[in-house]
């Protein structure tokens, strides 16, 4: 299998080094896909026509509605697929904002507690994920993990459950995203000392299993047909059966920590770049490398993984790829 | 993000700011007595007890303009006078090669190793000034105490906030150009061989494990980079190898007139109003007024100049062609609501500063130092 490099996509800001730093959202009826990329306290947003003649964009600040007061620095930028909508989250250092899919309208916020003296331990939300037909989950840095219930349509957004099960930030969140309706686990939450929880939603989330770390974060992570695959600070790639923990495999992928991996839901590429399909086969398929960048987001543009995207840090493009 | 970022920032920037004063010193062949009076005024001033206490205070990293004023001020905390365009050179050496570090730094947690190499170099540059020497040691202690415990993830956080405070700054340095760790668009190479960080293995590798967790097959792959085992780990300790060579003196060797940089002036530079000024405008003067008012007893001695560039002519067609001055350090419109506190606090820090002996200015730059505060409280106002 081979990749060729395609024209890339210009941005309006740099790429921050964040993990998870590129978020991807195919349009079909409109033959579009939407880009974000988060650049300090700002969102980089592109609408790229599949044609590739039209580029449109669009910059979100993250902002207390209706406050006047300075924006903060955000850590995290993803789309939420749910059956009726699309919502776009960021998470910052003071809450979490939720919009239409194409940033126009903010429809939910929600403030972290944040102490009157600055503490030396850090505030912000990060990991997300939407989960079933219902719910949007954000981590925090605090460990918990907050389940929100969102509507159909409208903006009648709440807070419906906080999950207290990690003690060290939370990195990253994953839904279950073959598709399968037979999957057991819905969610896995990773947190900086690489613990990865498993759970099932519901009115009430039920955690299902724990796999516990090694003291590294994990800053990655993917939840596909009942495998959790995480991606570590020491550059390894682990995949775990959920409900078990059971470890299926691990590879030494990376020589430098990990920011972002993805996975193609219809065929199970990986993106850093694996296929795994079970049982236990995994095969390297394909390598690239980008001079001089340190790349903070990988996804697919796919679901079949035709073709993929990256971004890197103080690049202000997103760099595609796809397949020869 | 990270709230512990300011100690290690003033660390590591201090750092590399006394290595290129060094540097300029020994190039003027300015008389030792003097250059070990600048290295041991400045940095007892860094290393004062009350300064780093308030560093290490949880905080968000400040911006550029407030951290280049304190650093001016640090610079200016002995009898050696910079005129702006010699700072303002000065300035992006060190936050260049701060940059370079961070990107380069093989783990989150060897940012403190390069934080100690900074250290062990200062140390040497006060070794006969026991009580600068003691103060030294003791913010090392501090700072082992206060980082130490982080985890690998919060260092991580705390690397990311500081790439961020870095981010779109390609300031080309012709050293680094000429060791081609830069290239000319500005932008670092990242190599890819050599070993690989502590506690990662190389790159290549595939273990596929039974339900009882019995490895069942080895597979190998090809990887684009050409990588190689660890090696030993630095020492973390107040004393020690530190094994990496990031954060050591790259100007011992270097000679004077490759310290030249240039910007790319097609890059956008950030000329958004602050709105977070008036909260850095306190945290200024507390930590302004915490460094001690050096050479108070300086009236009878005069101060000499040193200069960031090659030559006279160099730096006199810097300053004519109007490249001097970063153009995120012009004067810029300030929307805060004025505090008479923080003014009257201002005033007598300004009022301070003009107290010590100046040697005079250039027409060109500023003929006193506590212009550039006055400058801000006068758009404050």
């Amino acid at each position: 299998m081979m990749y060729h490099k395609e024209k890339s996509i210009q941005i309006k800001s740099s790429a921050s080094a964040l993990y998870n730093n590129l978020s991807v959202l195919r349009i079909a009826p409109r033959n579009l896909t939407y880009f974000s990329v988060v650049h300090a306290n700002m969102v980089n947003m592109v609408s790229a026509s599949w044609d590739g003649l039209n580029y449109s964009h669009r910059q979100l600040q993250s902002k207390e509605p209706n406050v006047t007061t300075s924006s903060s620095l955000i850590m995290q930028a993803a789309w939420c697929v749910l059956p009726y909508r699309e919502i776009l989250v960021l998470t910052s250092q003071k809450g979490i904002q939720m919009y239409e899919s194409d940033g126009s309208i903010m429809v939910y916020w929600h403030a972290l507690d944040t102490p009157e003296t600055p503490t030396a331990q850090a505030v912000f939300a990060r990991g997300i994920a939407a989960v079933r037909d219902k719910y949007i989950c954000v981590g925090i840095s605090s460990g918990s993990v907050l389940v929100f219930d969102v509507p159909s349509k409208g903006s009648n957004i709440t807070l419906s459950e906080v999950l207290e099960e990690h003690k060290e930030s939370i990195t990253d969140m994953a839904s279950e995203c073959s598709g399968s309706l037979e999957c057991i686990a819905d969610l896995v939450s990773a947190d900086d000392s690489g613990n990865l929880s498993v759970w099932k939603s519901g009115e009430d989330f039920q955690l299902l299993n724990k796999i516990p770390g090694f003291d590294m974060s994990c800053s990655s992570v993917k939840l596909w047909k009942g495998t959790v695959v995480a991606g570590y600070g020491t550059g390894q790639i682990r995949l775990y059966e959920a409900i078990t923990g059971i470890i299926h495999a691990e590879i030494n992928a990376h020589a430098r920590w990990i920011y972002s991996l993805d996975i193609a839901p219809f065929s199970g590429l990986v993106r850093s770049a694996f296929t795994c399909s079970l049982p236990f086969q995994i095969v390297h398929m394909y390598n690239e490398c980008v001079t001089d960048t340190q790349i903070c987001g990988a996804k697919f543009c796919d679901g079949d993984g035709y073709a993929f995207a990256v971004t890197g840090y103080d690049l202000s493009e997103i760099i595609r790829y796809t397949q020869a | 993000m990270s709230m512990t970022t300011l100690p290690l920032v003033f660390i590591n920037l201090g750092g590399e700011m006394l290595y290129i004063l060094d540097q300029r010193l020994r190039a003027q062949k300015t008389a030792e007595d003097n250059t070990q009076k600048v290295m041991n005024d400045i940095i007892a001033t860094m290393f004062n007890k009350a300064f780093m206490e308030e560093l290490l205070k949880p905080q968000d990293v400040y911006s550029h303009r407030a951290l280049r004023t304190v650093l001016t001020r640090l610079a200016h905390a002995s009898i050696m006078r910079l005129n702006q365009a010699s700072m303002d050179r000065l300035y992006e050496l060190m936050v260049m090669a701060f940059k370079y570090q961070l990107l380069l730094c093989p783990r989150p947690r060897d940012l403190l190793l390069i934080s100690y190499n900074h250290i062990d170099a200062i140390r040497e540059f006060v070794r006969n000034t026991p009580s600068v020497l003691n103060q030294v040691d003791e913010t090392h202690r501090k700072i082992i105490e206060v980082y130490t415990p982080l985890s690998d993830g919060e260092l991580q956080l705390l690397r990311q906030t500081l790439l961020i405070f870095l981010q779109d700054m390609h300031v080309r340095v012709s050293f680094f150009l000429k060791d081609k760790v830069q290239n000319p668009n500005g932008r670092f190479v990242l190599s890819t061989t050599g070993p690989v960080p502590h506690g990662t293995e190389v790159p290549g590798l595939i273990r596929v494990f039974s339900r009882s967790g019995r490895e069942i097959k080895r597979l190998e792959f090809p990887t684009e980079g050409n990588y190689t085992s660890s090696i030993r780990v630095g020492s973390f300790e107040l004393f020690g190898d530190r094994v990496i060579r990031f954060g050591t003196n790259m100007y011992s060797a270097t000679p004077p007139e490759e310290t030249h940089t240039s910007k790319n002036y097609s890059q956008k530079t950030n000329s958004e109003p602050n709105p977070l000024a008036k909260e850095e405008l306190n945290l200024l003067a507390r930590l302004m007024g915490r460094m001690e008012i050096l050479n108070q007893n300086n009236d009878s001695e005069i101060g000499f100049r040193v200069s960031l560039f090659s030559t006279e002519q160099e730096e006199k067609d810097i300053v004519a062609s109007g490249r001097s001055g970063d153009p995120s350090f012009e004067v810029i419109n300030i929307q805060a609501t004025q505090d008479t506190q923080v003014n009257k606090e201002l005033a007598r820090i300004a009022g301070e500063f003009t107290k010590e002996v100046e040697e005079p200015e250039p027409p060109d730059g500023p003929s006193n130092k506590g212009e550039d505060l006055l400058t801000m409280m006068d758009e404050l106002v």
